[in-house]
């Protein structure tokens, strides 16, 4: 799996998993559930959260892990998504300058290209 | 308090902490070792087992080509953040059982520069994670903290008054590796490297070694000399589901308290004493944010009272609550295998009033350590004159 990304036909949502027998919404998508070690299904996250907590990323992560974008490195944000009822999920923001950043404003799930890779981000929806 | 205590720490020895070219990790522990055993009065052919151990710089029992091969059990810890930890926790448990007397208790580590590298496969995680960028300490510190200051209401200022009175501590400090003051609006001027965190807010991975020399009540009596420190307690624990750790790529709606709650409570209970009676203490201060959490989390304070305190000096060595004496991480570095170990070294050099320029006034007689790291692990002890 190169990301979570699920591109679909409409909007891009991010692939879960739930547990046939506890319910319980794991992400990423695992082997089993880590709560109670039952079968998981795949499950798609909502197109839409919102931001639980924050960061920036201020200097470039060392690579590997991290793979280089090529053309030096910009600062990026990231942060966690409360998807209602389910859980929290981590990732990029496509918004870095922290004035522009605040805890509960409304996300959503959009593809972010990363040098030849595509993975996900949220982005901050205009209220 | 409770009973007479019967584990004594009779001799703490530290290798500066910081940058050391042409240094290995292994030999600064051994430096380290030498230097607690000089300070208990005891040989190393004395000394009847051994646990040590490091993150990046090597294994512990090959310093019997320093220090002689005596033949003693000597056993590896490599527990990340608790190395230091739980091979202290080991120790005591093993002259708690009656099966030894004295022992050695050594960390010691030697980073790279700049952030730590950790590799998704390691820790159970997807390549994609790593490849986003997401594999990064810092952002951890970073949003738990912002999350933290929002539920709160801690302002920025606070950060950098943490900052502000480590480099102050690590100034009067010979084992310190910054050993220069900096204002708060310095720090709060410093590049912004995970908001809210400037530069100075955050330690960096360094160099050090720290060792112990403890000992049976009994065995006290072979060392006329000793200026005994008792080990009221030593707790060790790990996360329990849901707490928020490094390294996670969703967290549950429903959070749990961190492991350092539990250890600080288990560690305090097995004392016979309270939060409230602690003289001095030494907590976990990766980033200026940790320091506040963790000594709520410990007890030593409220959730939110954070920023009264650091702004009246509470906290500073002449405070109500001393904290982090020596500079802690922030002035020391982190040398994650010695790091646990120089916090109870630097507690034992404020209870027997060795401290010199940092020494806490009124004759401190409890003290507190608490480290905690990597993917939620904790260890606290409670220390007496």
């Amino acid at each position: 799996m190169s990301s979570p990304l699920e591109p679909g036909d409409g909007a891009p949502r991010l692939e879960a998993g739930r547990c046939r027998d506890c319910s319980a919404v794991t992400f990423p998508l695992r082997e089993r559930c880590p709560s109670c070690g039952g079968d998981l299904e795949r499950f798609l996250l909502p197109e839409r959260g919102t931001l639980w907590t924050w960061t920036t990323q201020g200097f470039e992560p060392p690579s590997p892990p991290y793979l280089a974008e090529g053309s030096g490195f910009e600062p990026f944000a990231v942060g966690y998504v409360e998807f209602d009822g389910l859980l929290r999920v981590e990732g990029r923001l496509t918004e870095s300058d922290p004035e522009r950043l605040r805890i509960g404003m409304p996300m959503e799930v959009v593809a972010l290209e990363l040098g030849d890779r595509v993975t996900y981000a949220f982005n901050p929806v205009d209220e | 308090m409770s009973a007479q205590p019967e584990i004594a720490i009779v001799g703490a020895g530290i290798h500066p902490f910081g940058r050391h070219d042409g240094i290995g990790g292994l030999a600064m522990g051994v430096h380290a070792v030498r230097d607690a055993l000089a300070d208990a009065g005891v040989t190393w052919p004395e000394i009847q087992f051994a646990y040590g151990g490091s993150e990046d710089a090597g294994n512990a029992d090959t310093m019997v080509a320093d220090l002689g091969p005596t033949g003693l059990p000597f056993v590896n810890v490599k527990n990340g953040c608790a190395t230091g930890g739980s091979s202290l926790v080991s120790t005591v448990l093993a002259l708690e059982s009656g099966a030894y007397d004295v022992g050695l208790v050594v960390g010691f580590d030697k980073h790279p520069r700049g952030a730590f590298r950790n590799d998704p496969a390691d820790w159970s995680l997807p390549a994609w994670y790593g490849e986003d960028g997401l594999m990064v300490t810092t952002q951890f510190f970073g949003a738990k903290l912002q999350r933290y200051m929002h539920d709160h209401g801690i302002p920025s200022r606070t950060l950098a008054q943490v900052a502000e009175k480590a480099f102050h501590n690590g100034a009067l400090t010979p084992h310190a590796w910054r050993r220069t003051p900096l204002s708060a609006e310095e720090i709060l001027a410093a590049p912004m490297l995970a908001h809210p965190l400037t530069q100075y807010m955050l330690c960096s991975p360094g160099e050090g070694a720290a060792a112990l020399v403890v000992c049976r009540r009994e065995y006290l009596a072979r060392l006329p000399e000793a200026r005994p420190v008792w080990l009221r307690s030593v707790a060790f624990r790990t996360r329990r589901p849901g707490s928020f750790e490094v390294f996670s790529p969703s967290l549950p709606l429903e959070l749990a308290p961190s492991p350092s709650v539990d250890a600080a409570r288990e560690a305090f209970e097995r004392a016979g004493a309270g939060p409230g009676d602690v003289d001095v203490a030494q907590v976990q201060d990766t980033e200026s944010g940790a320091e506040l959490i963790h000594l709520a989390e410990c007890g030593l304070c409220e959730h939110g009272e954070q920023a009264e305190l650091y702004a009246t000096g509470a906290t500073g060595i002449d405070g109500r609550l001393p904290v982090n004496t020596d500079g802690g991480c922030l002035a020391n570095g982190e040398p994650v295998g010695a790091s646990g170990l120089r916090q109870v070294c630097e507690v034992v050099t404020q209870l027997r009033g060795e401290a010199g320029a940092r020494q806490v006034p009124g004759r401190p007689q409890l003290g507190f350590t608490h480290v905690y790291g990597a993917p939620g692990v904790s260890a606290c002890t409670v220390l007496s004159r």
